[in-house]
């Protein structure tokens, strides 16, 4: 089995375990590809938590503000309509649970790994890019009409040599 | 009196979760603290001494795994059991928190059958009327 495809297995089990479990949601499993290193540009919420180890990368969670107010209000069981502080909070929490589910899955064959706090972003037209030279794993999973891209950026540690850049192409107002 | 208990998470989600699921336990349970790192928890523990103790282990400026060193090494809490709520599916971090005294832990994405099942031989369920 490819890295690729147990990255993909583990993304579906990890995402289906963690909505089932802490939002009570069934979630089908993700439609599967795999993008390069520039990645088209954001609206909404970004969630980035770092792994390191022998291999190294990068998880992600892309949700549209609707999807984020969504996951708050099913992991909270509170009423959120706006993106704001508690948001964000949740959706690095699911990033948290969702990419260390990966990541505890992974480490059986590719070794221990860390991993970092999550980071979260909220606003619009703004693009993440690598300098590394790895591509990216992408599952989009469908809920209620709108997706939920979970993404896995991972390497062995030399070849991931650069960091990452986030350029904000258009500052917006955010509600936090 | 029933026992306090001090939550320890950097994520205000899980903590308010952690609240809602202890209610649900139907154990008897005191006031809930909550902390955000491990250095908010420690400076709680000088003026409460909770009952029972959840914290995650991967936090920012003192992580649970340092914060459990610290408190099973002080005279006066070393006897509070800690449970550890985490991510970490690994042996490395979760055989730490064990050799270094927690009581047990819960592995993130949590049931809240499965925290009662781990806390019920630490707290007493409330006492029929």
């Amino acid at each position: 089995m490819s890295i690729h495809e147990m990255v993909v297995n583990s993304i579906n089990r990890a995402c289906t375990e963690v909505f089932s479990t802490m939002l009570g949601v069934t979630i089908a499993p993700g439609e599967s590809f795999e993008e390069k290193t520039t990645l088209e540009a954001n609206d909404g919420v970004l969630s980035l938590i770092g792994l390191a180890g022998t291999w190294t990368g990068t998880g992600s969670i892309a949700c549209p503000p609707d999807i984020a107010c969504r996951v708050c209000s099913h992991l909270l069981m509170t009423e959120s309509n706006a993106v704001n502080e508690e948001v964000l909070d949740a959706v690095a929490e699911l990033t948290n649970m969702i990419i260390g589910g990966v990541k505890t899955d992974l480490e059986q064959h590719l070794g221990p790994l860390g991993l970092s706090i999550p980071t979260v972003v909220f606003g619009r037209n703004f693009k993440t890019r690598s300098t590394g030279t790895t591509e990216w794993t992408t599952l989009r999973f469908d809920w209620d009409g709108s997706s939920l891209l979970v993404r896995l950026s991972l390497a062995p540690r030399e070849q991931m040599a650069h960091p990452r850049v986030h350029t904000n192409t258009q500052p917006c107002a955010v509600e936090v | 009196m029933e026992p306090d208990v001090l939550v320890v998470d950097d994520s205000a989600a899980i903590r308010k979760i952690l609240q809602r699921v202890l209610r649900q336990t139907g154990m008897a349970i005191g006031t809930i603290h909550e902390a955000g790192d491990g250095e908010e928890a420690l400076e709680i523990l000088k003026s409460v001494q909770p009952g029972l103790v959840l914290s995650d282990i991967n936090m920012p400026k003192m992580d649970g795994l340092q914060f459990l060193a610290a408190l099973k090494s002080k005279e006066g809490w070393r006897q509070i059991p800690v449970v550890m709520i985490t991510t970490e599916g690994g042996e490395t971090k979760v055989g730490e928190a064990v050799r270094l005294g927690a009581a047990g832990y819960v592995r993130k994405p949590f049931t809240a059958d499965q925290i009662k099942e781990k806390l019920s031989g630490i707290l007493e369920p409330v006492p029929p009327l």
